[in-house]
């Protein structure tokens, strides 16, 4: 773990890896840090937004120190279930890239559990990141200039869910009703670090 | 009598503003809130609100409002001609109208009124952040603004002796951020020697800086990282870009330094055409 400066009211703190992010953010939300207001999971780093009319950033600075990550990311936050229709323009390209069928996209896709690691991109957008072996899907050559509200995607070691209309790099293999981003809720995101999720063919 | 503003004008951009959307940054949600927070702030102070009520953020003066009852208002940031009450609160009757001229230093004006700007928030303010989309739209001529019922106490204060936003050349303290070294090693020097112009592609998600590129040594991708403003973040073109209110949760490109967090309310009254310097912090 480093912690690294991130000017007067923030310390951005680097792991080794995303399941140290997950355990981290797990251990810092369980136990919060006196004086730190925002918590910000990222894929290699947590950023510590600190009002520093409560603390200081050496002492919130020795309390990460101190902190030590959970190890389980599975016994964590709560379940979603995602309803997915997989015929995402992209599949067909996923596939090649994998060297598999589209059908073995889908298997694998629904076969696994997430975990959404960070938010980022726009509100609502959660990165999930797979248990077992994790993918590799590189992002499309020329991002897209308008990806639909809903469509399940790839790119890099993530899978995720566009939260509403917006242009977009990842590839398109399915799409949900689900929105995973409404105001009218409470939460309003409901892909939120720490939450587990399932993909699963609809009918 | 209807407790209400009608926008007659917006000027370049009107936008509501409070203290933004702090602690949800792990959602994706940005703080956001007011670009100049001290002044927005004492607008409110002035009137006797809450300092975190929605006031109006006006860029350039031109904003335009007609009172729909006996209002109590102020103006800070900014000074634009045609305000009566800037630094000062200021009776506005059932049916007079305020015009903001174009100021002659500084970006933003903050016109906070008695009872607060009662729009709709969500989740949790009524800021509008140009960067999520999140928050009420930009004000448009006609919009009728409903204001809140008055609830504190009135200060007895006439007048706040606060300077105006400085024009010209502006040096503000720059702290470490996580990769200066990223960059080459006299890449901190450039950045603190030199005279950074603010160029016209900036808004309230950051400020675009034009001067000599600042040179990166690593190369590669860095995985996208959560960032707050004042952040100096620095894209492959190797001219930084200082992070405002808007500010994105997180981002990809190496973040060299900080501005100190009580200097980033004056980057927030830059205009397009002034210099800002860096000074390091020892």
């Amino acid at each position: 773990m480093r912690v690294l400066p991130s000017g007067s009211s923030a310390l951005l703190v680097e792991v080794d890896d995303l399941d140290e992010v997950l355990g981290l953010y797990a251990a810092l939300t369980e136990e919060p840090i006196d004086g730190v207001v925002d918590v910000v999971p990222a894929a290699r780093t947590v950023l510590l937004v600190v009002d520093r009319a409560r603390t200081t950033l050496g002492a919130v600075a020795q309390a990460v120190r101190e902190t030590r990550p959970r190890p389980d990311r599975a016994g964590h936050g709560d379940r979603v279930e995602l309803p997915v229709v997989y015929d995402g323009a992209d599949l067909a390209d996923v596939a090649d890239h994998l060297g598999v069928e589209p059908e073995e996209v889908v298997r694998r896709h629904t076969g696994t559990e997430w975990t959404v690691a960070f938010c980022g991109f726009a509100p609502g957008f959660g990165y999930c990141t797979p248990d077992g072996e994790p993918w590799h899907v590189p992002r499309r050559e020329s991002p897209r200039t308008r990806v639909p509200a809903g469509a399940v995607a790839l790119a890099g070691e993530f899978a995720g869910v566009y939260p509403r209309e917006s242009p977009g790099g990842w590839q398109l293999i399915g799409r949900t009703d689900v929105a995973v981003f409404d105001l009218a809720r409470e939460p309003a995101a409901l892909l939120r670090p720490g939450v587990r999720v399932r993909f699963v063919e609809a009918g | 009598m209807n407790r209400c503003l009608t926008v007659l004008s917006t000027g370049p951009l009107t936008t509501v503003q409070d203290a933004g959307r702090p602690g949800q940054g792990a959602l994706g949600i940005g703080r956001s809130g007011a670009c100049d927070r001290a002044a927005a702030a004492l607008a409110n102070r002035l009137v006797g609100n809450d300092p975190d009520a929605a006031v109006l953020e006006a860029t350039l003066g031109g904003l335009a409002l007609r009172a729909g009852a006996d209002l109590l208002v102020a103006t800070t940031g900014a000074r634009c001609p045609g305000s009566p009450a800037h630094n000062a609160p200021h009776r506005l009757a059932a049916g007079a109208e305020l015009r903001l001229g174009l100021p002659a230093t500084g970006l933003r004006t903050y016109l906070a009124v008695r009872g607060g700007i009662a729009v709709e928030p969500v989740l949790g303010s009524r800021a509008t952040d140009l960067l999520s989309g999140l928050g009420p739209p930009a004000l448009s001529a006609g919009d009728v603004l409903p204001v809140g019922e008055a609830t504190g106490p009135l200060p007895g204060v006439d007048l706040a002796p606060v300077p105006d936003p400085a024009g010209g050349e502006v040096t503000v303290r720059l702290l470490p951020g996580p990769r200066a070294d990223w960059f080459a090693e006299d890449a901190a020097a450039v950045l603190t020697g030199t005279g950074w112009t603010v160029t016209g592609e900036s808004n309230r998600i950051g400020l675009r800086l034009d001067g000599p590129p600042l040179e990166r040594v690593r190369t590669g991708e860095l995985a996208s990282e959560g960032m707050v403003r004042g952040a100096l973040q620095v894209p492959p073109s190797g001219l930084p870009v200082l992070f405002l209110a808007d500010a994105p949760v997180t981002g990809g490109y190496p973040v060299i330094g900080y501005v100190d967090d009580a200097d980033v309310d004056r980057c927030g009254q830059l205009c397009p055409g002034q210099t800002v310097r860096f000074r390091g912090a020892g």
